[in-house]
């Protein structure tokens, strides 16, 4: 049973039908995740990091069309009813949303907030519920929680309102924490804060965590796993020390160099040139070249690169690695 | 930022050719034009011509739109009073729109003492239902054409000084407008170049609303006898007058009354349409107050 | 909160004090002398100089005024050049109809706009959306008097299964008062009903693309629960303000609608004084419809300020 990954995801693809056409945001990606480890998933916006984990769990805007198989704990989420699946993902995961101002409910308090899946998914009174909310803000790690449970979110601070939204996704001990940019609104010693209370909260409970992020530094220090996309595609992926101390695709590289170093001094700051592209139109080939640096083989315009390993369980989707000499490790 | 208002029309009038409910807007529009310059050469017959013998005769091939009760030729009639409704809604707009603007303006661009002196006369002026107001004016007036264009042009400067207002405080602190009172340049400079081009997508937008609105008012004022006085016919007015007999003769009622809402209608979508490409967000105060009293 | 409703009150209080200088200048508006002109063929000397006299013209404006202001206070608005009865009770007795007319026409309006609006939103794109999208833009294009008209034709004229116009009131006989009512409160009420659709359809819109709707769809909520609870509650506040100001609006009196059908409330009197140029029935009219509609305006901010939880710390 520990060996079954908490949520496993094989070929999953998403189109959105958007008033420009169909946009593929995220084509045919697998990853999975297991019990108290913690997988990253990195890239810019557009990447289809989000949207992978929102099509797999069925909160895809209505205009997706979602294919691909997932599993979650075993059981097969797509092609399940809405009905089924909404119980699923309420019971099991948990989310924690980027900008926690705009997604906790501004005209209900936050003990109502944090209390009312506990009493969809695990029966619970509405005043077992309440109990349930105070202990949760007290786990989060809110002062006084008996006595700001009654409290409006816009009575909170920034970081104490992304607490309240951990304990929200908290409320039903669920098996998979989902992590979309949870600190990207904060400020920096709120952004270690949050971190830290995940990694804790994780450590005690056992959770699984996907972690979304476009900042690798916040994820080195505690994700087991990285996948880095680009372009809807995973372009690389591994354990994490084997991706950092050998990043083996041009993007990721450029994504660590960009990375600002504190021990530098913050001063030079490396960005990767131009913009990342709109799902709308993806270049042809590897989505990758227009800013690639390295452009190292002809058919990176016109063919996509396959995922190959380059170590035990790090691969790369790249044809850069390929005309090195193969066993060489860097 | 001189070119930006150059843009702006252009913007409108491709998001007017790309909607098709838009383009039907403006072919009506275009069509009512023609109408209200021409139509005593397209009235088959006087205004005025009185045929006792012809007193309420239904639709047929000599009076399309049938007869009044005074043997008048109700399409005849419906066409000359489609100059008096789109002279009303221009001219009382380009009131509102004048008076407005400068208001907007000043209230904007000085703030303190002015802004609020001219905001709260602009709070009394929104206290009272639009047609409440607009009757009471003309009342005391005297009613006609130009007491009618005065009243709904006074009655509907408020919104137009709002819109121009809120505008001009946002491009206020904007770069360019710093930038223009450091080098020195005049106050009406300023206000003409770079702070009124910016404010142009909302007021189009409310421009073209307000007409729809300011015909609607047209059309009330003279079905109270407060318009355009008889025997001049206006389609308010000739609904007022065929009221009593409209369940013997139903075309008294329908061709007026289509007449009006064809002409709003058309306005309704090209502003809709605008305010779709120019001014999304676009607070709905005209909306929300039409009909008022 | 209570500073809040303090300063909302001043501000209304300065208002309505312009508001008074608006209908005491319609007076001085007039070409000529009012009285005169109010008397018209009835004139007689006496009478002529007992009402100039009433309504104090010989004095210097500014002490007009500030008497005007001062007897309006005291609830003393002046009396009707025609019937020299005290205008505050004539227009008072008018209240009643217009009130009970407009309260119904504002509650079939939310009736229709409510699941209108709010499905529409919901199944944004489907046919009953562009269904919603055709009722809202003929309703604020269509002539409210026009419609009225057609439904004297069809449904007093054609059909006859309704009177075309008159008043009961509702405390004589509640039944022949409904049956009056109807055609007028459905004229007005599609009118206002068109405009609360297309609001609440946005508002319902916007509410549904926030994060925090995402955030209860993703705790695995009932759709139910979703709406009701997230998407509703934040999407209906705003709501309640337009309500409020059209139901305010149309305490105004609707007065083409209450002239087409008879009806003898507020709007009718404004007509009727118009028609036989009773000035002060008509200020007082004025008067009292610009102090209501302050009033419901002040009452739906606080309200507002009830509903939403960010506004009391302000």
């Amino acid at each position: 049973m520990s060996d079954c990954p908490v949520l496993d995801i094989k070929g999953l693809t998403v189109t959105l039908g958007t008033r420009r056409g169909p946009a593929r945001a995220v084509a045919g990606v697998d990853w999975s995740v297991r019990a108290g480890q913690t997988l990253a998933l990195v890239g810019e916006s557009g990447s289809g990091k989000s949207m992978s984990v929102l099509a797999a769990t069925g909160l895809a805007p209505r205009s997706a069309r979602v294919t691909g198989r997932v599993h979650l704990l075993g059981t097969e989420l797509t092609g399940l009813p809405e009905d089924r699946r909404r119980r699923m993902r309420g019971r099991h995961v948990g989310f924690v949303f980027q900008d926690p101002t705009t997604s906790l409910n501004p005209v209900l308090t936050v003990g109502r907030q944090v209390s009312e899946a506990a009493e969809e998914h695990l029966g619970m009174t509405r005043r077992a519920a309440r109990a349930r909310a105070v202990e949760l803000l007290d786990l989060v790690g809110i002062p006084s929680a008996a006595r700001r449970i009654d409290s409006y979110p816009h009575q909170f601070s920034g970081g104490m309102r992304q607490r309240v939204v951990i304990a929200m996704a908290l409320a039903c001990e669920p098996d998979l924490l989902i992590a979309d940019e949870p600190t990207t609104a904060l400020d920096v010693t709120t952004q270690a804060q949050i971190v830290e209370l995940v990694a804790d909260l994780q450590r005690r409970l056992g959770t699984a965590v996907v972690w979304i992020t476009h900042d690798l530094g916040v994820v080195a220090g505690t994700a087991d796993e990285v996948a880095v996309m680009y372009g809807g595609r995973i372009v690389e992926q591994g354990p994490v020390d084997a991706v950092f101390a050998h990043p083996s695709h041009p993007y990721t590289s450029a994504l660590l160099a960009a990375r600002p170093d504190p021990a530098a001094g913050g001063a030079d700051l490396i960005t990767i040139r131009g913009a990342p592209p709109s799902p709308l139109d993806l270049p042809a080939g590897c989505a990758f070249w227009p800013r690639c640096p390295v452009r190292a083989d002809a058919r990176c315009e016109h063919e996509v690169p396959p995922l190959v390993p380059v170590s035990a369980g790090h691969h790369v989707r790249t044809f850069y690695r390929h005309q090195r000499p193969t066993g060489e490790d860097g | 930022m001189s070119g930006s208002e150059e843009k702006t029309s252009r913007r409108a009038l491709s998001a007017l050719r790309h909607d098709p409910l838009a383009v039907t807007g403006s072919l009506v529009l275009l069509l009512l034009v023609v109408v209200g310059v021409g139509g005593a050469w397209l009235a088959p017959s006087g205004v005025n011509e009185v045929d006792v013998d012809r007193m309420l005769q239904p639709p047929s091939w000599s009076h399309p739109f049938g007869t009044d009760e005074l043997g008048r030729d109700v399409l005849s009639r419906v066409l000359v009073a489609t100059r008096v409704s789109l002279q009303v809604g221009v001219v009382s707009v380009g009131i509102a729109l004048v008076a407005g603007v400068t208001l907007g303006l000043l209230a904007g661009y000085y703030r303190g003492w002015l802004d609020n002196l001219l905001m709260r006369c602009m709070d009394v002026l929104f206290a009272f239902p639009v047609l409440l107001l607009a009757v009471a004016i003309v009342a005391v007036l005297g009613p006609g054409l130009l007491t009618a264009m005065i009243a709904i042009g006074v009655v509907y400067t408020p919104i137009f000084a709002r819109v121009t207002r809120s505008g001009v405080l946002s491009v206020r602190e904007q770069v360019f407008v710093r930038a223009a009172v450091s080098i020195g340049a005049s106050d009406l400079r300023i206000m003409r170049r770079h702070v009124l081009p910016n404010v142009a997508a909302p007021l189009i937008v409310q421009t073209s609303l307000s007409l729809a609105f300011a015909i609607l008012s047209e059309a009330a004022l003279s079905f109270l006898g407060l318009g355009v006085q008889p025997p001049a016919p206006a389609w308010g007015r000739m609904l007022y007058d065929g009221r009593g007999f409209v369940t013997e003769a139903w075309w008294l009622g329908v061709f007026p009354g289509t007449a009006i809402f064809l002409t709003v209608l058309a306005f309704n979508l090209v502003g809709d349409a605008l305010r779709d490409v120019l001014d999304p967000r676009q607070l709905t105060i005209g909306e929300a107050r039409r009909n008022a009293g | 909160m209570g500073r809040f409703v303090i300063r909302r009150l001043l501000q209304s209080g300065v208002v309505l004090l312009g508001v008074t200088l608006v209908v005491f200048l319609l007076l001085q508006l007039v070409p000529g002398d009012p009285v005169r002109v109010a008397l018209g063929t009835r004139f007689d000397p006496q009478t002529y100089e007992a009402l100039r006299a009433r309504a104090g013209l010989d004095r210097p404006l500014v002490v007009q005024y500030l008497s005007y202001l001062g007897n309006a206070l005291t609830g003393d608005l002046g009396v009707s050049f025609r019937s020299g009865r005290p205008v505050t009770s004539i227009v008072l007795e008018r209240l009643p109809a217009t009130l009970s007319l407009a309260a119904t026409a504002v509650a079939f309006a939310v009736l229709v706009a409510f699941p209108l609006g709010v499905l529409s939103a919901m199944r944004s794109g489907s046919l009953l959306d562009h269904a919603a999208r055709v009722f809202s833009q003929f309703g604020v294009s269509v002539p409210d008097f026009w419609m009225g008209i057609m439904g004297i034709l069809l449904f007093a004229g054609v059909l006859g299964w309704l009177p075309p116009s008159g008043y009961v009131p509702i405390t004589e006989d509640p039944a022949r008062w409904a049956s009056h009512v109807v055609l007028p409160a459905v004229t007005v009420g599609l009118v206002t009903a068109s405009i609360l659709t297309r609001f609440i359809r946005s508002s319902v819109l916007e509410v549904l693309s926030e994060d925090y709707v995402r955030t209860a769809e993703a705790k695995g909520l009932r759709a139910r629960v979703v709406i009701m609870r997230h998407v509703l509650r934040n999407a209906l506040i705003p709501v309640v303000t337009v309500v409020a100001v059209q139901l305010a609006s149309l305490l105004g009196g609707v007065i083409v609608i209450e002239v087409l059908f008879a009806w003898p409330g507020v709007g009718r009197l404004t007509y009727d004084a118009v028609q036989a140029r009773d000035y002060p029935v008509l200020q007082g009219a004025v008067l009292l419809v610009a102090a209501l509609f302050l009033l419901t305006n002040l009452l739906v901010d606080v309200l507002y300020a009830r509903l939403d939880p960010r506004i009391s710390v302000r």
